[in-house]
């Protein structure tokens, strides 16, 4: 059996001309992840930089509102480029630099990814080059012009269902290449190993922060943390920590968009089959004979026909629940935030919010639940419009 | 009983790639069996797939129109039957993990038996995952393809010895896709292959004129041709057969040369 395995999940399932790429990957992450001038360094970036720690936030509001249990926020939308991407972007790019890449490339579908690489490249002194899908580049126009103007040549994709999946793709074909000097900064606890360990490593931090705080501020874990899941870097990164407390309940949630009994959803644990794809083995929405389904979300971010191998794993061991959250009840949720607690969520983000919305008021009021809020909604706010049949001039 | 060695036996071999059901399976079927006429010695047989990652635009347009028209698996394993009903040219199937692992890798490999398959060819299953294939292909007769590319360096002398059949070894970095300049790599990897394994090597990636298909065989055992008898497929759809075929000509003469 290969490297990198959860359970029977994950795998390096690429071609023989990337396998000398994850190899040296491998082997400098190994060395470097203990090395105190790495860890020093990412450390100052994470703290000077990004902003970290990022805050939780009593949700006084919205816990009262909603009756039940306490609502805290991990606030991740408040680092620096706005989404938790900058966490796993600070460490790879400076991974490359010090592997003595000049390069780096990245896929991305709502463009937070792409725009955290972009900005890392910026900062550390690599040329950088993003592929996005050619729908999500209308969806996050934006974003596409901040990646721009951060230095980064964007190159739309208009192979496929041109969303992620298809980006994926063709960074993949990019990397094969361009291995030598290039390193491929993968955006999420996906793609062939060691990329789902490396990304959960350095969206770790998420969960030990939530840890530490928690403790301090109410003397004892949280029932349940619930976070939104593409391909399920920032609920990693928020569970890992507390895989080992049985008793804080693991919820990730996944975009129905317009319901899982429908054709229009990216739900793949509710809907998937095992299979074997970018890299990795673990589920994939996709037809009889295995070829991959187009997948549809309102969020870009969440629009993939995969999870990562971890999730695929905890799901299979029941360690962690996977809900299905769709685009009204997510849109409904960006409203409520934005409304209740003056914070405008990532679309992504707001997944996790309406599922807390249900479970709250389910629960006893001395209870505590932790959201992920993994990204800020600035990016969302024409598309939210455009979803409320409000055209917006910008 | 395998046909493999059969594509090696009579000197250099000239594998031309195909996707099947582009245009249409019968225009498949009819290009295998005057490709074989035309003196192919091994059809490499493309079975569709929504997101090949190891190919460039060419092929993957050609899965898009093949896809299109609704082909499966089971349609491609019947027209096999029928072609090994009069031919017995060998055939390797090229296609990615997830369309075997969804059929069912015992039910795919049983199928390719039956359908007189001599190999499988899968871009995205390297050296470290060919268990998920190896137990089944080694119980129906089909041999598993390795494949080494340029930056496989010191993985070379370790995939050549446990390599049956073949060696597909990738001239370029990158997809497939037709190129002006093919790298001088091929050759080294040829030699290393040699150094622990006296297997067959057959390069591919990149070529498609008669000049580069003789070079490479000058030091190769067999050149295999893809994205451009496709494109050829793409300009010409139904009316193709005599343009491809006129093309297999030239270019099993300039192998033959080599
Ligand atoms: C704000 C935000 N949250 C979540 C995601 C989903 O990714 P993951 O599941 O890896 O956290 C994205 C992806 O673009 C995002 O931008």
């Amino acid at each position: 059996m290969s490297k990198g395995r959860f359970g029977i999940y994950g795998g390096q399932y690429i071609p023989e001309t990337l396998m000398s790429a994850v190899t040296e990957l491998e082997e400098a992450y190994n060395h470097f992840k203990n090395d105190p001038k790495f860890k020093a360094e990412l450390n100052s970036l994470l703290k000077n930089y990004a902003g970290r720690p990022s805050m939780l936030y009593f949700a006084e509001n919205m816990t009262k509102d909603l009756g039940g249990a306490k609502i805290y926020l991990k606030r991740e939308d408040l680092n620096h480029t706005g989404s938790h991407k900058i966490n796993n972007v600070l460490g790879q790019v400076l991974l490359a630099k010090y592997m003595g890449k000049t390069r780096v490339i990245a896929e991305t579908g709502a463009g937070q990814h792409g725009v955290a690489t972009a900005t890392a490249a910026a900062l550390l002194g690599l040329k950088c080059e993003i592929f996005m899908g050619k729908e999500d580049t209308q969806r996050q126009a934006l974003n596409v012009f901040r990646m721009r103007l951060l230095g980064a040549k964007v190159n739309v994709v208009d192979s496929g269902t041109q969303t992620l999946k298809d980006a994926v793709n063709e960074t993949l074909r990019e990397w094969s290449r361009r291995v030598k000097d290039t390193h491929y900064v993968l955006g999420s606890v996906m793609g062939p190993h060691p990329f789902p360990t490396i990304v959960r490593d350095f969206q770790n931090v998420i969960g030990q922060e939530v840890k530490e705080q928690i403790l301090e501020i109410e003397g004892r874990l949280p029932d349940v943390l619930i976070a939104c899941i593409g391909g399920g870097s920032n609920a990693i990164g928020l569970f890992y920590e507390f895989i080992q407390e049985p008793n804080v309940r693991l919820i990730g949630c996944e975009a129905a968009g317009h319901g899982v009994h429908t054709k229009k959803t990216a739900a793949t644990l509710a809907i998937g089959k095992l299979g074997i794809f970018h890299g990795m083995k673990s589920y994939f929405c996709q037809d009889e004979y295995g070829q991959i389904a187009p997948v549809y979300s309102i969020s870009a971010g969440l629009d993939y026909p995969g999870v990562g191998p971890e999730h695929a794993y905890l799901h299979e061991i029941g360690r962690a629940e996977y809900v299905a959250v769709t685009d009204n009840e997510a849109v409904e949720a960006f409203e409520y935030l934005s409304c209740v607690e003056g914070i405008i969520p990532a679309i992504e983000s707001a997944h996790a919010v309406a599922y807390a919305m249900k479970l709250a008021p389910k629960m006893e009021k001395d209870q505590i639940i932790v959201i992920g809020l993994s990204g800020r909604g600035d990016k969302d706010v024409a598309s939210i419009a455009r979803y409320m049949g409000v055209e917006i001039y910008e | 009983m395998n046909k493999l060695h059969k594509a090696f036996a009579k000197g250099k071999a000239f594998i031309p790639f195909i996707t099947a059901g582009d245009p249409s399976l019968e225009t498949t079927r009819e290009l295998v069996l005057q490709m074989a006429e035309a003196g192919a010695d091994l059809i490499e047989l493309g079975i569709p797939f929504s997101d090949p990652v190891a190919e460039g635009k060419v092929i993957q347009s050609a899965s898009i129109r093949a896809l299109s028209h609704g082909i499966t698996v089971d349609h491609i394993f019947s027209m096999l039957r029928d072609i090994r009903k009069t031919c017995s040219i060998p055939i390797a199937l090229m296609t990615y993990i997830n369309p075997i692992f969804a059929y069912g890798v015992h039910r795919f490999l049983n199928n390719c038996k039956d359908a007189g398959v001599d190999a499988l060819i899968v871009p995205d299953l390297p050296f470290e995952e060919k268990d998920e294939l190896m137990p089944f292909c080694l119980k129906c007769g089909v041999y598993l393809i390795s494949m080494i590319a340029p930056t496989s360096d010191k993985r070379i002398h370790m995939i050549a010895r446990e390599a049956q059949g073949f060696i597909y070894c990738v001239s370029s970095m990158g997809v497939t896709g037709v190129r002006k300049n093919i790298s001088s790599d091929a050759e080294q990897m040829v030699r290393l292959v040699k150094e622990v394994n006296d297997i067959p090597c057959a390069v591919g990636f990149g070529i498609s004129t008669p000049e580069q298909a003789a070079r490479i065989a000058k030091f190769a055992d067999g050149v295999i041709v893809g994205s451009a008898i496709v494109k050829i497929i793409e300009q010409y759809g139904s009316k193709c057969i005599p343009h491809v075929i006129e093309y297999v000509r030239t270019m099993k003469k300039a192998v033959k040369k080599g």
